[in-house]
């Protein structure tokens, strides 16, 4: 049965006096009074920031310090505002990660126009894009807060690892293929 | 000094005494708008105000932030915002009335204050003389008749502002005042019955009233609270009516009101109106702490010269004054406090309860209470 018939007592005698239950009211609110307060103080108490809370989105490393971009630019093209621009770059044959496909040169967001919605890291093949738990940002200026690519790096830090893609890549590359 | 006092020009004198009234009652209003916040935020589970502190003032070691903890500066900072900020005069209003409204909200509140004996000395005689500004024999008369010209300012406020809701609030100051000043008024009587014995000479004072509560023996020293709940509780009820305080707050009833009789008003004016509140607030829990709680003596039996006598201060007035006003305001706080407390304990009455509760329920009740105190009265006390 979908609607349940509340009783609707008439007030008692105590209740149409009014006072009881303001005094009752009263004995609880006394309570309230010297109980403790739920009160963050907000810039000296932080919050505890839960896992898998979406903040700013920052770029990581991995723990072997390789920017983990490749500059595919999934996220760029998902992204819904369109606050990601990136440039993608080849890396020089030279350097020691030159098995990894590309890199982006320039990597910029605008948080401006972010709205934290973590799609960029959802998309992200390589896991290389990730909202942290920065939730307070603030700027003088409007370009403050495009954030270039060391800037991201720097929010970001190293992230664990559990594939190491690139690497099992090269030593399939150097055992000629087979597994693959 | 009391000679120097005495031969002043009574012009001068009155200046003065309006003066004190000012520097005194201004601050009390303002700490008890800080106090209505901060327990309001304590009854919510919550810090309230602490923030504020002038930068010099944090160098004071513990005192300092313990006086940011209880927002003492934000007291300071609501005051100076509200003197500096942008008078805003809206074009629809009648502009003198308007601007009239908040000064006729001050005047009634503080000339109450006047004629409200906030302490006593012993002079050589040993007999106890009040401590008031003015101390008239009509006393009460005299707060009951000024305090109810304050309605005058809302209903004023209400219609030259010239907009529906403030002009509802107006119209519900006015019927609310009806309802509730003839509860109030009938509460008291017994008191004055009790005091004024057939034969004896008839007076409304306020401080004949504590002197009355302050007899030995155990009917005299008992406080007129214990001889009169019903009289106390109708009174208490009709002053949260007549201060305008929540459960009782239609004439501002912010939920359908938007602010009432004080929507278009803003800034120094705005502000006066909670002045004036405020004192209206201290003035009418002044008022029952003399009639009911005994006034400035400590605690029922233990009158205030017994107290003097062990302690062995009867002698000296100033010291006895200054002990007789702490205690006076200390119960005054207390009594501030409970209006607070209660504030944030109930919701508002809908308008048509606030009429039947005035009109159904506390008229008929202090009806019935005054006649049969009457006729106690009648009984007990024997003519003279």
């Amino acid at each position: 049965m979908a609607v349940i018939q509340v009783q609707r007592k008439p007030l008692t005698l105590a209740e149409r006096f009014y006072l009881p239950p303001v005094l009752s009211g009263m004995k609880t609110t006394l309570k309230h009074l010297f109980s403790r307060k739920v009160t963050l103080e907000y810039p000296e108490q932080r919050p505890e920031i839960p896992p898998g809370y979406r903040g700013v989105p920052t770029l990581v490393k991995d723990p072997n310090g390789r920017e983990k971009c490749v500059s595919c630019q999934l996220c760029e093209f998902v992204c819904p505002p369109k606050a990601i621009r990136i440039l993608p770059a080849e890396i020089p044959a030279d350097s020691a990660q030159a098995h990894v496909e590309k890199a982006p040169r320039e990597f910029e967001i605008n948080m401006l126009r972010c709205i934290y919605c973590g799609l960029c890291q959802e998309v992200c093949p390589e896991e290389a894009i990730w909202l942290q738990n920065i939730y307070s940002l603030a700027g003088y200026q409007r370009d403050e807060l495009v954030f270039a690519k060391d800037k991201l790096y720097e929010l970001g830090g190293t992230l664990p690892d559990e594939h190491y893609k690139w690497d099992k890549k090269k030593e399939a590359a150097a055992r000629g293929n087979r597994d693959h | 000094m009391s000679d120097f006092i005495a031969n002043l020009d009574p012009i001068v004198l009155g200046l003065l005494k309006g003066l004190a009234v000012i520097i005194v009652i201004f601050p009390i209003a303002g700490a008890c708008s800080m106090a209505e916040r901060k327990v309001s935020a304590w009854i919510q589970d919550r810090h309230g105000p602490n923030r504020a502190i002038p930068f010099w003032f944090a160098w004071v070691p513990v005192f300092g932030p313990f006086l940011q903890r209880l927002g003492a500066f934000h007291l300071l900072a609501d005051g100076l915002k509200f003197l500096f900020k942008e008078e805003p005069l809206p074009g629809h209003v009648n502009k003198l009335y308007f601007t009239l409204a908040p000064v006729i909200a001050l005047i009634p509140a503080f000339t109450t204050v006047t004629v409200v004996p906030f302490g006593a000395y012993l002079d050589e005689a040993g007999r106890i003389v009040p401590l008031a500004l003015a101390n008239v024999d009509v006393g009460i008369l005299a707060v009951f008749a000024v305090a109810s010209l304050g309605i005058y300012s809302m209903i004023l406020a209400g219609w030259a502002s010239n907009s529906k809701y403030p002009f509802l609030g107006g119209v519900r100051a006015s019927a609310q005042l009806i309802s509730y000043e003839l509860a109030l008024t009938l509460s008291v009587l017994p008191v004055f019955l009790w005091i004024n014995a057939p034969g004896t000479a008839g007076t409304l004072s306020l401080a004949r009233a504590v002197a009355f509560q302050a007899q030995p023996g155990f009917w005299g020293g008992m406080w007129f609270i214990f001889l009169m709940p019903v009289s106390a509780l109708i009174f208490f009820i009709a002053l949260f009516a007549e201060t305008n305080r929540l459960p009782f707050d239609m004439i501002e009833s912010e939920a359908d009101l938007v602010g009432g009789f004080h929507t278009e008003y803003g800034a120094f004016k705005w502000s006066l109106f909670f002045v004036a509140e405020y004192s209206h607030m201290i003035v009418g829990s002044g008022v029952f702490i003399l009639l009911f709680l005994g006034g400035w003596n400590p605690l029922p039996w233990v009158p205030l010269s017994l107290v003097a006598e062990k302690l062995g201060f009867a002698a000296h007035p100033v010291i006895f004054g200054a002990v007789s006003t702490v205690v006076f305001v200390a119960k005054i706080l207390c009594c501030i406090f409970l209006f607070m407390w209660v504030r944030w304990t109930v919701p508002r009455f809908r308008y048509d309860q606030v009429m039947r509760i005035g009109w159904r329920g506390l008229l008929p009740l202090s009806l019935v209470n005054l006649v049969g105190y009457a006729l106690a009265i009648a009984l007990l006390q024997p003519a003279r």
